[in-house]
């Protein structure tokens, strides 16, 4: 081959439902590295695609929820094994977008691969550490267990694009939730290639779904959807947290607030990103002869 | 022997065991207090006379007590060992059950529930919420939310009228438990049982400023909700007013809980013990008049098991006794008030408009105080108001369904998702049917069972956090 062959660029176009469609609106925007040089054109998803990414995981949320614990396991076990495998291209974009150093990009790659597998080994614990027995007073068998919370909303971090963007998305899905997330705004390509990996891993389409585009045109509409059960608002705008949370209220959405700077997200998690989309639901049933 | 029915004699509980006073004080500081707002007037709603004349909170008197709970806050209750703050609830609860006669005597008067019902639901059940949460106050490591979690701080709570002295244990005990202090509103119609509660905190010995207890409406509710020194906001009551706190709190950063309005599904299959179902409908929609946010207002039931279950439903109704609360015979109380009343009549004549058919237990009702005779609809459609609506009274409505996947669907058919029945034989499909019903509460075979051991609480707009359980203290938890 001659060094002087032309590279086939990448369209990177949203993910929804398990395809990769462009924005029904035809937008699209520039994307540069950290220096300012383009890097691609990301396409920029308008109120109509965040919906269809609301039905898609709405969809998807019936069988994901209801797939054995063990099963979702594997399944983000399996995201862990794909992503390992592209670990190389991933950390050329991580530093690209983020503008670090090769190694420490590679070591971002490595820690969002080992998160991957972390929250894998939560899926079928969740129940025994949040459920339980409940010893009423009374002749009767109750207990309670984690479900999860239903369609959620992931607004991604701004900083990190790819660590980040994991920590946040494999909470969600351990649970059992479905997501329709709207990646860093200014860093959306490692978002986009995350999506090939979960389209590839047996994560069920409709399952993630990812817009890119101006966080704070669409997160308005994604706060105020009646079909949205809860947002993390971890990487809204800072002049739009307020009206987001008030916009919530309307449904009752359970908000996971932004902490005041963007966490460092190479800190091993604890489980406060899986209680905050999970409820406890509580059965009983008489017992006797 | 010209009748074969016996009658039942009047068998009342005396109101002289309530030790009714004609004025209460607010509770601020430790002290009973006159408060600045303007004093309200609470009423005996199954005959209308007023009981007592309540002292109100204004919006100084709302600061004054925030500012007590967080001296006490830090002074005295954050910094207190568990296995102290332990005590005290162990002695709150103690009082309880020893005034136990009491308390549900003054709750029946002031509220018109049964008072079979305060006796052996409300009171007890209160009573034991306390001793539940005082074993938590030294064992909190081991709840799961890591080694030594921290409370909140001040905690401001808002409580509805149907549970007047329950729903203030649900939110005192956990708090106090957790080591926060508390601003606590009950009820305009309904104070009375929570300011004996704030004398048992004072015989007790519980250090001033850990719970202060404010009666007022809605403004003052408002105005603790949204005072700036508060950590945390706790409401249970209408999912309308919940959304505004929900709205007013953005951008606070002030922890939320909510425990909100319902529409629950009870789903009868046709092989479920019918006589049990009957009972456990009765229980599920007429227990407190309705008054239940997770009442058993939407029948679903079996098109092949639907004749016999109505007509089964109406013959049990009909022998339900409407009238005296305080009569240890009464099935069903009063109306907590004039315009719940209204609201109910309003909902059930949109009922009748929208073409449900309506039947309605012919029992004789008191010809003073409020009350509605409890209530069938059937030929109920999922689009009309009496479907989707939280009536808050004795008012069932009965759809039919075909298939467990059809009745899953019309199960959850609703913002709400607070609470569901199910009554079946078939030990699968009960857990089948309790994992795809959307709410926090799953009765199997039984319905409006209660403890503090229980974790409680709703799916979407019916709320969210828990009461009750391990679960139930993340609500009060710097986690």
């Amino acid at each position: 081959m001659s060094d002087t062959r032309v590279t086939v660029a990448k369209t990177y176009k949203l993910y929804i439902g398990g395809a990769f469609p462009r924005s029904e609106s035809g937008r699209s925007y520039p994307v540069s590295d950290s220096r300012g040089a383009f890097l691609a054109n990301a396409a920029q998803a308008s109120r109509k695609d965040a919906r269809d990414a609301v039905v898609a995981a709405r969809k998807a949320f019936g069988g994901w929820s209801g797939a054995t614990a063990y099963n979702r396991g594997q399944v983000l076990y399996r995201v862990a094994e794909m992503l390992e495998g592209r670990r190389e291209q991933f950390a050329v974009e991580v530093a690209a977008s983020e503008g670090v150093a090769p190694r420490r990009a590679q070591s971002l790659v490595d820690a969002a691969i080992d998160r991957w597998v972390w929250y894998a080994g939560w899926t079928d614990k969740l129940a025994a550490v949040l459920g339980a027995a409940n010893p009423v007073a009374g002749p009767y068998f109750s207990f309670s267990m984690p479900e999860p919370t239903g369609v959620v909303v992931v607004l991604a971090p701004q900083t990190s694009s790819l660590l980040g963007l994991v920590s946040v998305v494999a909470p969600v899905l351990a649970g059992g939730n479905t997501c329709v997330v709207v990646s860093g705004q200014s860093r959306p390509l490692p978002a986009i290639t995350l999506s090939e990996v979960l389209a590839t891993s047996d994560v069920p389409g409709g399952v993630v779904n990812m817009l890119t585009g101006r966080t704070a045109e669409l997160a308005p509409w994604l706060a105020a959807h009646g079909d949205v059960n809860a947002i993390d608002l971890g990487g809204a705008p800072a002049s739009q947290l307020v009206d987001l949370e008030r916009a919530a209220a309307g449904t009752v959405k359970r908000v996971l607030r932004a902490p005041a700077t963007e966490p460092d997200w190479l800190r091993v998690p604890d489980i406060a990103r899986l209680r905050a989309f999970l409820e406890t639901k509580t059965v009983w049933h008489p017992m006797g002869v | 022997m010209d009748s074969t029915v016996w009658e039942y004699a009047p068998a009342p509980e005396s109101r002289d065991i309530a030790n009714l006073r004609a004025s209460y004080r607010m509770f601020v500081d430790g002290q009973f207090v006159d408060g600045t707002g303007e004093p309200l007037k609470t009423i005996n709603p199954a005959t209308g006379e007023v009981l007592a004349e309540v002292s109100t909170a204004s919006t100084a008197d709302v600061d004054r007590a925030v500012k007590a709970a967080r001296r006490a806050y830090d002074r005295v209750w954050g910094k207190m060992p568990g296995a102290e703050r332990a005590k005290y609830l162990f002695r709150i609860a103690r009082m309880i059950a020893e005034r136990a006669r009491e308390l549900a005597v003054l709750e029946s008067l002031d509220n018109g529930k049964p008072i079979r019902e305060s006796r052996d639901v409300d009171v007890p059940t209160a009573s034991a919420h306390f001793f539940y949460h005082a074993g938590w106050a030294d064992k909190l490591g081991y709840a799961g939310y890591g080694p030594d979690p921290k409370p909140l701080g001040v905690a401001g709570q808002v409580i509805p009228w149907n549970f007047p002295l329950l729903m203030a244990s649900w939110k005192i005990a956990p708090a106090l438990a957790c080591g926060n202090t508390v601003v606590l509103k009950p009820a305009e119609t309904t104070p009375l049982t929570a300011l004996v509660l704030a004398e048992i905190c004072q015989q007790a010995d519980l250090p001033p400023g850990v719970v202060n207890i404010l009666p007022g409406a809605g403004d003052v509710g408002a105005a603790l909700v949204n005072h700036p020194d508060l950590n945390k906001v706790a409401f249970t009551g209408s999912t309308e007013v919940g959304k505004q706190i929900q709205r007013d709190l953005a951008g606070t950063g002030r922890k939320l809980t909510l425990e909100l309005g319902g529409k629950a599904a009870n789903v009868v299959f046709e092989d479920a013990p019918l006589d049990q179902a009957v009972e456990g409908i009765v229980n599920g929609i007429f227990f407190n008049q309705g008054h239940v946010c997770c009442a058993g207002s939407r029948l679903l039931v079996a098109e092949s098991a639907a004749d016999e279950l109505l007509a089964k439903l109406r013959a049990r109704i009909t022998t339900l006794r409407v009238g005296d609360p305080l009569d240890k015979n009464t099935d069903v109380g009063a109306i907590n008030s004039a315009a719940q009343l209204a609201r109910i009549t309003s909902l059930v004549a949109a009922g009748d408009d929208e073409g449900a058919e309506r039947w309605t237990s012919p029992c004789p009702l008191p010809d003073k105080g409020f009350f509605f005779a409890p209530t069938v609809f059937s030929n109920v459609s999922q689009a009309m108001r009496i479907a989707r609506e939280e009536i808050f009274g004795p008012v069932l409505s009965v759809l039919t369904f075909r298939t467990p996947d059809e009745a899953v669907a019309k199960a959850n058919n609703t913002p709400y998702g607070l609470s569901a029945g199910v009554w079946t034989e078939k030990g699968s499909r009960i857990l089948a049917m309790a994992s795809r019903l959307r709410a926090g509460v799953v009765w199997a075979n039984t319905f409006n069972r209660f403890d503090p051991a229980a974790p409680f609480g709703g799916y979407q707009e019916s709320g969210f956090g828990r009461e009750g359980g391990r679960a139930g203290l993340e609500a009060y938890l710097d986690v």
